[in-house]
């Protein structure tokens, strides 16, 4: 009798709990963790000024949002993916081959990366070329610099006789990661082309010069620090010789303890980026699927308050979280994208 | 008589072989307890680390504002549409009137939190009859202020590594010289959901997505593991098959946990087509981890129960049926609820399986149901400890200690009962 009682109990207390399983009513968002701090603020807002429910958004990593993306349309799958690069052509293929064929692609800002070492030592002066011969696996031969061989270098000394002589030391993202694929495109790929012996590779042997410029070292002087920025920081703190990738938002707020190197006589400030002086700066997206917009309820608002000036404008919140702002004609621009949900040309 | 006497020995006094196995034994005694003590320190060390960086989060700074709710600022009939952080920005500028650049301003104006705003319209809606008046209210201070009060920004440094600058500083310690800057206890670390804005931050909405997961985990695993347990060990023969059995369940509570979160992806939503991040989804991959520990726990408590209990169940004219479910599961019943809520406690810390169905995720409010999208406490402290914002430090700090005491509870209770309920064949 006793145990009957606690059964139905139970089976009470589970139903109350489970109301009718409904088409979803909130947004979900998948895609870039770069991109994540700030989608959640604009999601936050977004949810407390309408009173819609806020969306739901995971990190999974550019590359990870973008398989769930394109697995198909329907409420089973992400509404938006953020990405902090351009899609690719063979994720668009993905995409087109399993329905997903009106892609609404929004770029919401920049976002600098930064070679940052504690503030207990001087910042560097480096050169997108010096931080090519510190970090790949194949540079060419010092001594004949015609040939190209496995990365010889153990110390920045022995890079640039203006640096200093400590051990190479570089923690950054793992391969997953939109952060990585970046770096390597802004400062490897244009550190490598410096280099007559790999920039003649371009019209020779193009799968080669991918390789020889795009490959990262793997003896021990890159260390793969995984997605978590904080631990990043606190690691580079612990060993003043050692340098760091990461965004510029967490050099924002821990301006304290870290400050980014100076490359190519450009400091990583918030202008400097903003300007396109900074070298290092890539552009931040996220990708809408145009089928979805009027099926699950708030996506029209979650857009519009995302383009919206006081979110990514000069002076909105977005900026005031360390994302640099697109200047005004670009902002106009993807504004009307939104607006008009503009598709992607899928070839 | 004559070995005594070769040998030198006497009752009185130990030879040296004999000292020798005393001091060994000393020794080890001392290893053993030097084990312990050091195992203590270990948990020792991690338990006042997280302390000391989480123990101020349970205070949080408030910033008293004299609001004036000019008549013309609700001019449209929709109060929510008004303009509140104009409201927030005007009283700023009316507290410190010398401030006048725009620079300057937007320096004034990071000082008060943003949710500053959501305060006013919850007060204007509560009660309309406001408008018009002037009114004393205590609004959030921003994360960096807090953490400046915490001590966790340090004034002597130089302002450009600062994020508090020189004039906010000043304009602080007015604020705290006029009595309108305090620090009370942060009722909204318990009260709401997570947040982008660290002084908003609460572990609600992850705490009731743990409770309902564990529901579902509990409700499900329970019943299923007890009857696999009766059955493999009352009613099963003895052949290869149940031989199989018991290998693969044996194996199962060894699998890595984030092998269940792919399968759970697989079946529960790709072939099933449940939910992602919802507690069901959640609730069903972490059923599939407890179910070996509850199994091979129940197991040995049916096993411990005497079989003369059973030969005078069957003597007295009980079935089969009736010797297990009135006489030996209730006996074995301490040793089974002990090993559920072990599992629960491990289902409870668990993250890596919730990885793969989604549930780790930003979500704001606060889960209604078990098909509503939610987070677990474990995944918040991952999500919050990922975060750049200083505040969040102490933030995570705080969210492990009430996990930890969960943790502590429940393996306490386990222990409690298991001491109750022990019978002493």
């Amino acid at each position: 009798m006793k145990v009957k009682s606690i059964l139905v109990a139970g089976a009470l207390t589970l139903a109350m709990t489970a109301p009718a399983m409904a088409a979803r009513d909130y947004i979900s968002i998948v895609g870039s963790s770069t991109v994540y701090p700030f989608a959640t603020v604009v999601a936050e807002q977004f949810g407390k000024t309408t009173g819609s429910k806020t969306p739901k958004i995971e990190s999974t990593g550019s590359g990870g949002g973008f398989k769930l993306f394109c697995g198909g349309v329907g409420v089973n799958y992400p509404d938006i993916t953020n990405a902090s690069r351009a899609i690719k052509a063979s994720e668009m293929k993905t995409c087109a081959d399993n329905g997903v064929k009106d892609i609404v692609e929004v770029k919401i800002g920049y976002d600098g990366i930064v070679l940052a070492n504690s503030k207990k030592v001087a910042p560097l002066q480096l050169t997108r070329k010096d931080i090519f011969l510190a970090l790949a696996k194949e540079v060419p031969d010092p001594k004949n610099p015609g040939k190209i061989i496995a990365n010889p270098y153990k110390t920045w000394k022995e890079i640039n006789s203006a640096l200093p002589n400590t051990k190479i030391e570089v923690l950054g993202p793992p391969p997953t990661s939109g952060t990585r694929d970046a770096f390597v495109e802004l400062v490897m790929d244009t550190g490598a082309e410096e280099f007559d012996v790999i920039k003649n590779l371009k019209s020779t042997d193009k799968a080669r010069f991918k390789k020889v410029s795009q490959t990262v070292r793997e003896d021990g002087a890159f260390i793969e620090a995984g997605e978590n920025d904080n631990l990043i920081v606190q690691k580079l703190e612990a060993n003043p010789n050692s340098l760091g990738i990461f965004g510029f938002s967490y050099l924002d707020q821990n301006a304290d303890k870290i400050q980014g190197s100076i490359i190519e006589g450009q400091a990583p400030t918030f202008e400097a980026i903003a300007e396109g002086t900074y070298p290092v700066s890539r552009p931040l997206f996220f990708y809408v699927k145009k089928a979805h917009v009027d099926v699950i309820p708030g996506m029209k608002g979650y857009l519009a308050e995302f383009a919206s000036k006081k979110a990514w404008g000069e002076d909105g919140y977005l900026a005031d979280k360390g994302m640099i702002p697109m200047p005004a004609a670009e902002r106009e621009n993807y504004s009307d994208v939104v607006a008009s949900l503009k598709t992607m040309d899928m070839n | 008589m004559k070995n005594i006497e070769n040998t030198g020995t006497s009752l009185l006094h130990p030879t040296r072989q004999l000292k020798r196995r005393y001091r060994a034994e000393k020794w080890f005694q001392r290893m053993g307890l030097l084990a312990i003590v050091l195992a203590l320190s270990f948990i020792a060390f991690l338990f006042f680390t997280i302390f000391s960086d989480g123990y101020t989060a349970f205070t949080q700074t408030y910033i008293e504002l004299d609001v004036h709710f000019a008549p013309e600022v609700f001019s449209q009939e929709k109060l929510a549409r008004a303009n509140y952080p104009g409201l927030v920005k005007g009283s700023m500028r009316s507290l410190f009137p010398g401030v006048t650049s725009r620079r300057e301003k937007k320096q004034l104006y990071s000082l008060i939190s943003p949710s500053a705003a959501y305060r006013l319209q919850e007060l204007v809606e509560a009660d309309p009859k406001i408008i018009g008046t002037t009114k004393k209210v205590w609004v959030l201070a921003d994360d960096d202020v807090d953490m400046l009060m915490k001590g966790k920004i340090d004034r002597k440094q130089d302002e450009s590594a600062r994020r508090i600058r020189d004039n906010q500083l000043t304009w602080i310690d007015k604020l705290i010289a006029d009595g309108r800057l305090e620090k009370r206890f942060n009722w909204t670390f318990f009260t709401s959901g997570d947040s982008r804005e660290p002084e908003l931050a609460g572990i609600l909405g992850a705490v009731k997505g743990s409770f309902l997961t564990l529901l579902i985990t509990l409700s499900l695993s329970f019943p299923i593991g007890v009857a696999s347990a009766v059955y493999l060990e009352e009613f099963a023969p003895e052949n290869k098959w149940t031989d199989l059995i018991e290998i693969n369940i044996n194996n199962l509570a060894a699998v890595p946990s984030i092998i269940f979160g792919l399968l759970g992806l697989a079946i529960f939503i790709n072939f099933w087509g449940l939910p992602r991040s919802t507690p069901v989804v959640g609730g069903l991959v972490l059923t599939l981890m407890t179910l070996p520990t509850i199994i091979i726990a129940g197991r040995a408590s049916l096993k411990s129960v005497p079989p003369s209990i059973r030969e005078a169940a069957l003597g007295v004219g009980a079935s089969k049926m009736q010797t297990v479910t009135h006489h030996v599961l209730p006996l074995a019943l301490p040793g089974m609820l002990t090993g559920t809520i072990i599992g629960m406690a491990q289902a409870l810390g668990e993250t890596a399986p919730l990885l793969m169905i989604g549930m780790v995720a930003f979500i704001v409010d606060i889960p209604g149901g078990i098909t509503d999208p939610s987070a677990v406490l474990p995944v918040q402290i991952f999500l919050w400890a990922d975060s750049p914002e200083r505040a969040f430090t102490e933030k995570t700090a705080a969210a492990i200690m009430i996990l930890l005491i969960f943790l502590v509870a429940m393996n306490s209770f386990a222990v409690f009962l298991r001491k109750k309920f022990e019978i002493k064949w």
